[in-house]
């Protein structure tokens, strides 16, 4: 399985997607947002950072990045593309999923370990991951999921709703919702589901020693659910 | 041509730094506030002289970069 990293200037989770992607077995290649063409690739990762300092809106300068048009191109042909965090915002700001990520409700920055529920299982990234709900880290500044009324009942009509944020138990409701998000969303899908933004980092997770290890749950998973 | 526009949220969008300037405001002794909403202004000077056309460029700007129009409304206010 060929993945792709994409890093931007300021992106700073590149390097360890890169090594979560390599552990479990996917060939990665890093591509520099000034490229034209995409290597070969199974997986796209739009990384977590603070691309172009977070300026204007975050996410909203590396949208319009050169080797954005190779990357929409790939995952308008339903190309699979994976972004975490700033890679999130970049997924909405290049309208390739719904809605927005606005600041965070209490305005802090968050940086802590969260669970998060898995809400659909019937798509490549979580299509059968054997826990339902997922220990994993957030560390965002704006990461407070909004859309407007008629879009938030498009994707809940269209199941398009990946992740909440939940407790260990995977009971949704404000108390566990850090950031302010509608309905606790922690991560989208596109209509098609071959495209998943999520605030939340996986690839910070797959180190028994350092971490838990449900990043690894995931990843295992998606390596498996691509073969 | 320099064209000056303005970026607001829309009216039912949270603004929390708004609310926390609000509330700065009030314990400062300004407590008449109704509300308080933060925006963005940008001073564009193009090249282009002719102004309705330096208008419609910096509209396609908002929409194409300056302002996310699921939450951001924009007004070009001045021509000059």
């Amino acid at each position: 399985m060929n993945s792709s990293v994409i890093t931007f200037p300021g992106s700073n989770c590149d390097r360890d997607m890169d090594v979560a992607l390599k552990k479990f077995g996917f060939k990665n290649k890093m591509v520099w947002h000034d490229d034209l063409e995409l290597p070969k690739s199974d997986l796209v990762v739009l990384p977590g950072g603070f691309s172009y300092g977070d300026y204007l809106r975050c996410g909203s300068m590396a949208s319009k990045s050169k080797i954005m048009k190779s990357v929409l191109n790939f995952a308008q042909g339903g190309g699979k593309v994976m972004g975490v965090c700033n890679g999130f915002q970049i997924l909405v700001e290049a309208g390739l999923l719904p809605g927005v990520l606005l600041r965070n409700k209490y305005l802090e920055f968050i940086c802590k370990n969260v669970f998060v529920k898995v809400n659909n299982k019937d798509n490549s990234y979580f299509k059968g991951i054997k826990k339902d709900t997922l220990e994993f880290h957030i560390a965002h500044n704006e990461g407070n999921y909004f859309c407007s009324k008629e879009q938030i009942k498009e994707i809940d009509d269209n199941n398009q709703i990946a992740l909440f944020y939940s407790n260990e138990d995977g009971n949704i409701n404000e108390e566990n919702n850090p950031n302010g998000s509608i309905k606790s969303i922690a991560g989208i899908f596109n209509k098609e589901k071959n495209i998943l933004g999520m605030m939340p980092h996986p690839e910070r997770m797959i180190d028994a020693a350092l971490s838990g290890e449900d990043g690894s749950v995931f990843f295992e998973n998606l390596i498996n659910n691509l073969r | 041509m320099k064209v000056s526009v303005i970026i607001t949220l829309k009216k039912d969008v949270l603004d929390p730094q708004g609310k926390v300037i609000h509330q700065t405001l009030d314990g400062m002794g300004f407590d008449n506030i109704n509300e308080v909403r933060q925006g963005k202004y940008f001073e564009i000077d193009t090249k282009e002289i002719d102004k309705n056309k330096a208008q419609e460029k910096v509209e396609e700007m908002c929409k194409k970069l300056l302002a996310n129009l699921v939450i951001e409304n924009y007004k070009i206010i001045e021509s000059q």
